[in-house]
């Protein structure tokens, strides 16, 4: 077995698959508040990205056990599925955000203690290593139950590797 | 003796959906369960479900629970509820049922139809000093965490990668507890990829083939052994001791059927399904024509199902009763069966669907 293949056996994503995909490029650089991305690459019984997306990005399932696929040109970067998902699979991120070299990600957060906006955290990638510091912008609780979506400030070249933060004391 | 026209056993999600559909066709029910309170394993899963919106997928487990007692509210007149109320046996020669609260009251009942919704017990693992204080089943730990809010230790080693192994780590870690590891004989994780992925970006390692060799520590868990097995499960690799105050186990469930082996129940065992199941008709009605079986005791699955299981179990017996319009009991019937049947289209259903069809019937019903 594979390297690669026994990292994802392990519940770690280490290329593109489907239910998986990075968001096209040039849609991406351009649109405010950011573009979802996804990552649930498995066949499960689950589907509140779609139904709680107000807008139908994330697009109807034909069976609920497909992984979602998503209409980017209709996401507005809202973030509630970000909020939503069970499975802390949904993420935003806005490449218009602030200078050249940073990035605006909206990620889930369930974890205490909570970040302040304006701390600088750990940004960890998909194997929990600390890749990077980043800002907290804001924090925000979409759906009223108790899911955070914390905003956080990162190096833009790391937006397809960052996935969770740590808070540092 | 008391008399009821359903008995219910057990207040799982299975339970009491079983209970609140038979009330709603008519019939009168008495519940017990065993716990303190209602909701069975739901009360502890402080994490949002998967599922469709009509399972309330994305609602947290203990939430459906409350969204489950507050239907049963609605039904006060129709559904009396025991807690703290296990039934121990069923006498074949009149169909009765014994029942005690607490440690010493005990009452026999005598109901026309039952439905059997008892859950599933924990498997455990053998290993050198496994007998050791710190050595938990993941239930006692979520129990330990999430109804009476108290950490179990420091650092855990998880032995088990399925979604009750990923799910307990993450509200371990939730509750501020280290995750030294989590230790999986199979070389995949047997849980949803999503829930391991959660925990992999928090920087929990996931050991696939591998197991536990032994339990370090003299008067408590100070740690353990593990090891990496070949493909005929012996250890071979080298082993790795890893510092920890608890072992949880996570090795999976079984059903709960002692009292459907009481009743003759045709059983059979299907290991898709963890154990021992009844042999059932498309309406969850077992070989005995006044049991009825849904939820985990029918099968290890999921709390989605299990709530569709009871509710199609509820109308089954409803049905028997003769209470309801038959073209009401054919329309819930249809769109329960459809919405099971969607749960079950994805990887863990397919398998879960093989084991069905060893144990399910085409005939019988009513
Ligand atoms: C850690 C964990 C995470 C989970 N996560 C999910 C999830 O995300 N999504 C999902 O859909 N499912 C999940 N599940 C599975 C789900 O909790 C179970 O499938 C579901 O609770 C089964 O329902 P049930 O009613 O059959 O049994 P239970 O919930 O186990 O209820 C059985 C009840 O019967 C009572 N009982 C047993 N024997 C007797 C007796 N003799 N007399 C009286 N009462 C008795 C027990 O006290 C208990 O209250 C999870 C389970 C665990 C452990
Ligand atoms: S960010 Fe908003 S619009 Fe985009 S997919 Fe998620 S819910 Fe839909
Ligand atoms: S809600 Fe999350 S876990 Fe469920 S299907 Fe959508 S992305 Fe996957």
């Amino acid at each position: 077995m594979s390297e690669n293949e026994k990292l994802f056996n392990g519940g770690v994503l280490t290329e593109a698959r489907k239910g998986a995909i990075e968001p096209p490029k040039d849609l991406w650089e351009r649109k405010k508040n950011g573009l979802v991305i996804i990552e649930c690459p498995q066949r499960i019984p689950c589907n509140p990205c779609h139904t709680s997306c107000p807008t139908g990005a994330v697009k109807a399932f034909k069976d609920i056990n497909d992984q979602p696929e998503i209409d980017y040109e209709k996401c507005t970067g809202c973030a509630r599925c970000v909020a939503i998902c069970p499975g802390l699979a949904c993420f935003v991120v806005d490449l218009t955000w602030g200078g050249n070299d940073v990035a605006l990600m909206k990620l889930p957060y369930e974890m205490l203690p909570l970040p302040e906006e304006g701390d600088t955290v750990d940004c960890l990638n998909r194997l929990g290593e600390a890749v990077a510091k980043g800002k907290i912008v804001k924090i925000a609780e979409l759906m009223n139950d108790r899911t955070k979506v914390v905003q956080v400030e990162v190096p833009r070249s790391l937006v397809m590797n960052i996935r969770t933060i740590r808070v540092v004391k | 003796m008391r008399q009821t026209e359903v008995l219910v056993i057990g207040g799982g999600p299975a339970g009491l959906s079983a209970a609140l559909e038979a009330a709603s066709l008519g019939c009168d029910v008495t519940l017990v369960d065993s716990d303190l309170a209602l909701g069975g394993q739901l009360i502890k899963q402080t994490h949002k479900f998967f599922g469709s919106k009509e399972e309330r997928a994305g609602t947290r487990g203990f939430k459906i629970s409350e969204m489950l007692l507050e239907e049963l509210h609605g039904y006060k007149d129709k559904i009396k509820v025991h807690t703290n109320c296990t039934a121990t046996g069923y006498y074949k020669e009149d169909g009765v049922i014994s029942c005690v609260i607490g440690e010493e009251k005990y009452f026999r009942i005598q109901a026309k139809k039952i439905v059997m919704a008892t859950g599933a017990q924990e498997r455990l693992l053998p290993f050198p000093k496994n007998h050791l204080p710190g050595v938990y089943g993941a239930g006692a730990v979520q129990t330990l965490m999430n109804v009476y809010g108290v950490a179990p230790g420091e650092k855990v080693i998880m032995v088990g990668a399925g979604n009750i192994g990923l799910i307990v780590s993450y509200q371990l870690m939730q509750a501020g507890v280290e995750i030294a590891g989590i230790v999986e004989a199979m070389d995949k994780i047997g849980g949803y990829w999503v829930h391991a992925a959660k925990i992999r970006r928090m920087g929990v390692p996931i050991y696939l083939r591998h197991t536990i060799k032994e339990a370090i520590g003299d008067q408590i868990v100070k740690g353990a052994v593990i090891q990496e097995i070949n493909d005929k499960f012996q250890p071979t690799g080298t082993e790795i001791k890893i510092d920890a105050d608890i072992i949880c186990m996570a090795v999976g469930l079984t059903p709960t059927c002692e009292i459907l082996w009481q009743a003759g129940c045709k059983m059979i065992y299907v290991p898709q399904l963890c154990g021992h199941v009844a042999q059932r008709d498309m309406n969850m009605r077992t070989s005995h024509p006044d049991i009825w079986v849904a939820g985990d005791a029918a099968g290890i699955e999921e709390a989605s199902a299990a709530m569709v299981e009871g509710r199609i179990a509820g109308v089954g017996v409803a049905k028997s009763l003769g209470h309801g319009n038959a073209s009401e009991q054919a329309k819930r019937l249809e769109d329960y069966k459809g919405r099971i049947a969607d749960l079950r289209g994805g990887e863990v259903g397919q398998k879960i669907c093989q084991g069905l069809k060893v144990c399910t019937v085409n005939q019988w019903e009513v």
